[in-house]
């Protein structure tokens, strides 16, 4: 692919990623962009779902939003009040490894933004009635998707794709039973033992001085001024195995009052750092994604017309996220669509891609790099997972040649060796179907 | 895809207009530089080059705005098919020209309008040119494939029936207005989808899809007269089409309020109050927008690259912090008729329909009488609109849309260019009086989403027996 020269030199690398370690061990990047005067600010940390035991579903994700409803001198209300008034942004949300953080103001607010960031971090409150508040709309949200049929497919594929004790088959929101049962103790004793320095990354993107903002950085989340209890951090444990499936494991849950049944249908696969990842990937591009939804889109929604929406899509991650295909078709067309879905797989499994379409997925990938990377919030997306995968600054520079180096046969093999026709974790939530 | 109270406008083009304007003058210095072509085509060009990328946007003067009974939905199929192919770019092809350099596409149909986009790498961008010019006029609309698209919208509709908010908008939508098209949903009755033809698909199509009905915008990392001069090479030979019908089915004025009840599964209850809205030429606009600032946050301005959290505003005080609903969002989008300013509350498990739709009002009676909008307010909404337009100046897509929105809703671009400047007019005394004006009850429908699960064990242990007393103050 040729590119021109200011393209190149739009792609972040080692010669503008400014790459910092504050004195407490978290790393920070920086990109200067003068462009417009606004900043984002973008982070993760080692707290996620994975942490907390089954009976305590949904925990993680409930300190995570708590962290900004009361933290040093700041109420929930003036947190917000200060925040809005500026219209800056700042929210937290746990997945099932990390705590991701993100935040956008304009450059004139930025210490505004970093002091409630720190504080949030470093000194979370959790006033009593402001657990009891979030826990309601905690709680009326999980009432809410248990009647989404998109949601509810999603969550029992998860039950079926990993085995009962692995933290993958629990929702990281829990469920209204371990929500319900939570106490603020729980709340605070996770943020003690999970939130820290260790492993906490921070990405900086936008109209500042990477200089001044070290300095600034220093001073918030820098050894000196954290406190004693936020520095001792429990190790994350590792996984349990997701042993491959077997057979398929096949679920149809009836949603009452819907029209649309929505079906998720597939399997583990391979984490950000296994070998075959960009395989696996290329693979899960050419099944379901590009163009309007790769092959999948072209079979199940252009020829044949059974749903409005069908794609794959390949989580990655820390572990070993799932490899999924996604559909929402009308209740008759139900095991019309899954039987094509399955042939689609078959068929990346059993015959090459041809070479056009090969170097047609690739240039896409390569090739839709500027425009993932023109905004700050997707350069700042993009850094941070460079540096929690341990990709290396020169990660993008070195894309190209990464992606242009997989070879058919390799992207059959990933495709082997994570989906199966045969075996794999089939859910379904709608409308009873009639002949079950 | 169905953007529900996001619509649009539609004036013709101002013909009158000079040929080419650039507000900033004829240095590429990030103006917008405007014409209209010989055939019709409003063209405005705007080079932005803070990165390698460029996006292209055609909007029709179509949407559903301009559908009768019978043919509703059809803008939005119409807009599906033109995703299939002509004699040049056959079915699959666009679709792997644009994705193969990098490229991202889409559409979307609104009440106003319907639009196509294509951002790609910088470079790559004369291709989107091709794409727009080619399929304004030679879209093949084959048979087989209006076959299969039916089951494909009819799916969509579907998958929007399975959340509780599509079918109360559809109810609320349908009593606000009893004469003017923003009756019916986007997506279309479902009886007009069983039924409506292939002839029908592209009648629509050829009187609405011409240079003469359309808008193209161009924003991006490129020379700005280069562009134009392409634009002009790739659209300048097809024809002007037919006028338009115009829209005469004005809604008549609202004389008492009106309620729809919509039952359905599930466990959570709904509220959804709209009221009458002012079309986005009509003065009351802008003080609305700053009202619908304070009370549900920036979200609810329509405002490019807005929409963070609302957790300061008026009506999440009275509503969420009070613990009566789980959140509360809405707001009003600019249209070329007048749509709806809308609240959308969920509520918090265990609560009733009435006790929050008694908070709301209370909330809305201090409002109109104790406790109106301050000057403190007033600049936050400000400043909240200068910060959100900063934002979107970082995306050429988004620069992209709010252009052409702007001409077509509003009749020219300026309305974008200018919208702080029109809200730094504002007054309180502005704002209170739209607030009188627009929220009164005899203008309003209130839709109530009813859940009928029957499974009610979670009511009784969420007894919100700690909760605050809601206090009317009238």
């Amino acid at each position: 692919m040729v590119r021109s020269s200011s393209e190149a030199a739009s792609i972040p690398g080692p010669h503008d990623i400014e790459r910092q370690l504050l004195s407490s061990g978290v790393v920070v990047l920086m990109r200067e962009n003068h462009a417009s005067p606004s900043v984002v600010i973008d982070g993760s940390l080692h707290m996620g779902a994975v942490d907390t035991p089954a009976a305590k579903a949904g925990l993680a994700r409930f300190t995570a939003s708590a962290l900004l409803r009361g933290a040093g001198r700041r109420s929930f209300a003036q947190i917000f009040e200060e925040i809005e008034s500026v219209g800056a942004s700042l929210s937290f949300s746990a997945g099932q490894h990390v705590t991701e953080f993100g935040g956008h103001c304009l450059a004139e607010d930025v210490d505004l933004l970093l002091d409630i960031l720190r504080d949030a971090l470093c000194a979370p409150t959790f006033p009593a009635e402001q657990v009891e508040k979030l826990r309601g709309q905690i709680i009326t949200g999980l009432q809410v998707r248990a009647h989404d049929t998109r949601y509810v497919a999603g969550r029992e594929f998860g039950k079926l794709a990993y085995p009962t004790e692995h933290p993958y088959s629990r929702s990281a929101d829990g469920t209204v039973d371990t929500v319900s049962a939570l106490v603020r103790e729980d709340i605070a004793d996770f943020w003690r033992q999970h939130c820290g320095p260790r492993g906490m990354i921070v990405s900086v993107v936008g109209d500042v001085e990477a200089s001044e903002m070290i300095g600034k950085l220093e001073d918030r989340l820098g050894l000196g001024s954290l406190p004693a209890d936020f520095a001792e951090q429990s190790p994350q444990e590792g996984l349990p195995p997701a042993t491959a499936l077997t057979a398929i494991q096949e679920h149809h849950v009836h949603v009452p009052g819907k029209t649309q049944a929505d079906i998720a249908l597939g399997s583990a696969g391979p984490p950000r750092a296994a070998e075959d990842y960009q395989h696996a990937r290329l693979a899960n591009t050419i099944l379901g994604v590009f163009g309007l939804m790769g092959r999948l889109g072209d079979n199940v929604r252009d020829r044949q017309g059974l749903a409005y929406y069908s794609y794959s899509e390949l989580r990655g991650g820390l572990g070993p996220g799932p490899w999924l295909v996604r559909a929402g078709v009308n209740p008759a067309n139900v095991s019309q669509a899954i039987d094509s879905i399955r042939d689609e797989i078959r068929r990346l499994q059993t015959e090459p891609v041809p070479a056009d379409e090969l170097a047609d997925n690739k240039s896409f990938l390569v090739g839709s790099l500027p425009v993932h990377l023109e905004t700050n919030h997707g350069v700042s997306a993009t850094i941070l997972n460079m540096e929690l995968y341990g990709l290396g600054l020169d990660y993008l520079q070195r894309y190209p040649e990464i992606i242009e180096e997989v070879s058919a046969d390799q992207v059959q093999a990933a495709a082997q060796r994570y989906l199966d026709p045969e075996a794999h974790a089939l859910a379904v939530a709608g409308p009873q179907i009639e002949n079950e | 895809m169905d953007k529900p109270f996001a619509p649009l406008r539609t004036p013709s083009p101002p013909r009158n207009a000079p040929q080419v304007t650039a507000a900033g003058g004829d240095a590429d210095d990030g103006s917008v530089l405007r014409t209209v072509l010989d055939s019709g085509l409003t063209v405005l060009v705007r080079g932005m080059h803070h990165a390698p990328v460029a996006t292209f946007w055609v909007f029709y003067r179509v949407g559903s705005r301009n559908e009768v009974p019978g043919i509703t939905g059809i803008s939005h199929w119409t807009e599906h098919m033109m995703f299939k192919g002509t004699p040049a770019f056959p079915g699959g092809v666009l679709d792997r020209a644009i994705s193969r350099v990098g490229g991202q596409w889409n559409a979307m149909t609104s009440t106003d309008y319907t639009a196509y986009y294509e951002t790609m790498p910088a470079g790559e961008i004369d291709l989107g040119l091709q794409i727009e010019s080619d399929r304004m006029v030679n879209s093949l609309f084959d048979s087989d494939e209006v076959s299969s698209e039916r089951t494909v919208i009819i799916s969509e509709r579907q998958g929007s029936e399975n959340q509780p908010l599509f079918l109360l908008e559809e109810e609320v939508r349908a009593a606000a207005f009893r004469v003017h098209p923003y009756h019916h949903m986007i997506v279309g009755d479902m009886a007009d989808l069983q039924t409506i033809s292939r002839d029908d698909l592209y009648t629509h199509y050829r009187h609405h899809y011409a240079p003469s009905n359309a808008i193209a915008v161009a924003v991006g990392d490129f020379d700005r007269d280069s562009m134009l001069a392409r634009i002009r090479e790739s659209f300048g030979g097809l024809q002007p089409g037919p006028e338009p019908r115009p829209i005469h089915r004005v809604e008549p004025e609202q004389k008492g309020e009106r309620r729809v009840i919509v039952e359905g599964e599930g466990q959570t209850a709904y509220l959804l109050m709209a009221c009458r809205a002012p079309s986005a030429t009509q003065a009351d606009f802008f003080p609305l927008s700053v009202l619908g600032s304070a009370l549900l946050g920036d979200g609810a301005m329509g405002l490019p690259g807005g929409g963070g959290s609302n957790k300061s505003s008026r009506l999440y005080k009275a509503l969420v912090e009070t613990e009566l609903a789980a959140s509360v969002g809405g707001g009003m989008s600019p249209t070329i008729d007048p749509f709806l300013f809308a609240v959308t509350v969920t509520l918090r498990a265990g609560r009733e329909l009435p006790e929050v739709e008694a908070a709301l009002d209370a909330e809305l009676d201090r409002l109109l009488t104790t406790s109106p909008v301050t000057e403190a307010e007033l600049a936050r909404a400000i400043k909240r609109a200068k910060a959100a337009f900063v934002y979107s100046s970082e995306s050429v897509t988004n620069q992209g849309f709010w252009l052409g929105l702007s001409e077509l809703a509003a009749g020219s671009y300026t309305w974008f260019e200018s919208y702080l400047d029109s809200l730094t007019t504002v007054t309180a005394d502005d704002v209170a009086r739209v607030a009188a004006a627009h929220l009164r009850r005899p203008v309003r429908t209130v839709g109530w989403y009813v859940p009928t699960d029957s499974e009610k064990r979670l009511d009784s242990a969420l007894q919100p027996s700690d909760l605050p007393p809601v206090q009317p103050e009238m």
